[in-house]
């Protein structure tokens, strides 16, 4: 199926997940199967605590499934070995957490490029370009030498989502990256995400409460007690 | 600078307070580790140059003689046991017969660089004020200047005197305050032997002091034909005192010595092995103690290590996140440690030189085994690398756990834990 695989940049299948242990296991993820094509924005809905976020870790390659199987950019990567994994996530995947992780002794441009020293396929020079091309973009173009404890929850929020973009992922995964935003700066954030979807074809997975973002992507997935309705 | 090593400069200031506990013990523990070795090894060194610079290196004394039994075994059995029958069957035949000949010998052996040889027998040392019993040791002069360090022991008078007066005698410094005598002044040494008791005046040249109270106390030396004639041994000498140029082979010279010459040879390791052990056991004991030091150093490191690391379980899954390996994360902390480390040996080290100098300058007066003035220390760059090398091995050790923990959280159980 490689001429499918040119297109579809994540694909999962029958993905379960089991989260607790003993007497509070509880089966999270019942068998979810997804597919993201490049250049198409996601929108993942559903009601809090249905696995939204559990099930973003394991597309973000940074959790393992106990059964089913994950693709990016044509490779199975859930359950190749921790290197595979972690050059993956460095190389494809960009990943926007729910409550806004920046490093907290760097300031807002350190925390852009330290995603892109660790690529290190540009020069300094070029990374400092790039990172504040990008800060720009999220309206914190005046910030960029701030330290990330002085910068406001959503403004933290908004350098994570540069950071995401850092190294050109071709998957960008985002868990709710407009819930501390003002409307004008949801607005903001989720344009340069539909843009660079269209012009640099990345496919981009988001996890929304709002309706009127869900509303504006490409394709909504409800989704209900660790299945997709 | 490669970003692990960027990061890890961010996180120490992070815990400033912890890290400086980690890196003030380092400086600390580096610090003692070198004056403490510089110290004991100070005065060990300073012991070790008193005996070369009064007994001498090496001491040939009496002839062996292998007897009867010894020549039977010698014949009977294989090597090893011959070679303990040869050990206690041994005999001495006191003194040396034919110093010449020895003294030939011995300069054919290639780390000898001067020998001497000496005569001695007791006297009694009278002044007008009272007497005292001594031993008169016969030398000659310039063979003896370069066995030992005479010259540089003399506190008054002078070598000139002793070399060009007969009756010229130079006397130790505890010796001349019991029988209240200064440079000038004449005394009278009796000897006796069998046919019967002699005595002659002498003038002291000059007063020496080397420190060893033994010696001070009652060595008197004599030109060696006027020892001669006062102990009436016209031949032969009691000893032949050897220096070499590599002083740390004088154990092995000397057992080459007594298979080549047949007479004891006793290496200046031999002779003074009891107090040579002391100062080893002191200078191994102060190493322990100053270990357990560093080895705080390394607990403090392990501790401010393992907290940086829950404190930053957030920070390691970013980073884990967007691509940084496992070896990234561990690096992150080791370099840490290496960071600190570089900074706490460095300033550990200027301290260790610093208080080595001024301890240099602390005036105490010490006799009996050695004569000094001031602290004694020894400036060698082992102790450096010796203090720098076990709080290297101590803080990496201790700084090992740690890091290997931070590299082996995964990062999801990490967001999940704080994520929810
Ligand atoms: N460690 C855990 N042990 C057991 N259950 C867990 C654990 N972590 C999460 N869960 C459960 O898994 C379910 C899915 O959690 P998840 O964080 O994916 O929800 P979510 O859809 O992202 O919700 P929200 O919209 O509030 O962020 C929840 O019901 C939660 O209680
Ligand atoms: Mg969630």
């Amino acid at each position: 199926m490689p001429e499918i695989s040119d297109n579809i940049a994540l694909r999962c299948t029958d993905i379960h997940r089991y989260l607790g242990q003993g007497e509070g296991r509880v089966h999270v993820l019942r068998g979810v199967s997804f597919e993201a094509k490049r250049g198409e924005v996601y929108a993942i809905v559903g009601p809090s605590g249905c696995g939204k976020s559990t099930l973003l870790y394991l597309l973000g390659l940074l959790d393992r499934p106990d059964s089913g199987e994950i693709w990016i950019n044509g490779h199975l990567m859930s359950n190749s070995v921790d290197e595979a994994r972690t050059a993956a996530r460095g190389e494809h995947i960009g990943f926007v957490f729910q409550f806004h992780f920046l490093m907290l002794e760097f300031t807002a441009l350190e925390n852009v490029m330290m995603p892109m020293r660790k690529l290190g396929k540009l020069t300094p020079a070029q990374m400092v370009d790039r990172a504040k091309m990008l800060l720009n973009d999220v309206g914190l173009g005046e910030k960029t030498h701030r330290l990330a404890t002085q910068l406001s929850g959503g403004e933290q929020q908004r350098v994570a989502i540069a950071r995401a973009l850092a190294n050109q992922p071709s998957i960008i995964l985002a868990d709710e990256p407009t819930g501390n935003l003002d409307v004008k700066n949801s607005a903001l954030v989720f344009d340069l995400m539909t843009r660079l979807a269209k012009e640099s074809g990345q496919a981009i997975i988001l996890v929304t409460h709002n309706p009127e973002i869900a509303g504006r992507c490409d394709s909504v997935r409800p989704m209900r007690d660790g299945l997709f309705v | 600078m490669s970003p692990t090593l960027r990061i890890a400069f961010r996180f120490l200031t992070a815990k400033k307070r912890a890290m400086l506990m980690s890196l003030s013990c380092i400086i600390l523990g580096v610090g003692l580790f070198i004056v403490t070795q510089a110290t004991t090894s100070g005065f060990e060194d300073y012991f070790i140059k008193t005996i070369l610079g009064t007994n001498g290196a090496i001491r040939i004394e009496d002839k062996i003689q292998e007897t009867m039994r010894t020549l039977a075994a010698k014949g009977a059995t294989g090597d090893s046991s011959f070679m303990i029958a040869q050990r206690e069957g041994r005999k001495y035949v006191e003194g040396i017969e034919e110093p010449k000949q020895v003294i030939s010998a011995l300069k054919e052996f290639d780390n000898v660089a001067a020998v001497s040889e000496v005569l001695h027998g007791p006297a009694m040392m009278r002044s007008s004020f009272k007497g005292e019993s001594v031993r008169a040791y016969g030398i000659n002069l310039e063979d003896h200047l370069r066995v030992s360090d005479l010259r540089q022991q003399i506190v008054e008078g002078s070598l000139e005197d002793f070399r060009s007066s007969p009756s010229g005698a130079l006397i130790g410094k505890v010796i001349s305050e019991r029988l209240l005598l200064s440079v000038g002044d004449w005394f009278i040494l009796e000897a006796s032997d069998k046919t019967g008791r002699q005595s002659r005046r002498y003038r002291v040249s000059a007063i020496y002091e080397t420190g060893v109270a033994d010696i001070d106390r009652s060595r008197v030396y004599l030109n060696m034909s006027e020892c001669r004639s006062l102990l009436r041994k016209p031949t032969g000498a009691s000893f032949i005192q050897v220096s070499l140029f590599e002083k740390d082979r004088a154990p092995q010279d000397a057992l080459r010595i007594e298979d080549v010459i047949h007479y004891s040879a006793r290496s200046w390791q031999e002779r003074e092995k009891s107090w040579l052990e002391v100062f080893r056991a002191l200078r191994f004991s102060t190493a322990i103690t100053v270990s357990v030091f560093i080895l705080i150093a390394g607990l403090a490191m392990f501790n401010t290590l393992a907290m940086m690391v829950m404190e930053k379980t957030k920070d390691i899954a970013i980073l884990r996140s967007m691509g940084y390996t496992r070896q990234d994360i561990s690096r992150v902390f080791l370099w840490q440690a290496a960071i600190v480390l570089v900074i706490g040996t460095v300033v550990g080290m200027a301290l260790g030189a610093l208080v080595t100098y001024s301890v240099s300058q602390v005036r105490i007066s010490i006799r009996g085994i050695f004569a000094t003035d001031t602290f004694i220390v020894a400036w060698s760059l082992w102790h450096y690398v010796a203090a720098v090398l076990t709080a290297v091995i101590m803080v990496m050790v201790a700084s090992l756990v740690p890091s290997r923990r931070a590299a082996r959280l995964e990062p999801g159980d990490v967001i999940r834990g704080t994520a929810q």
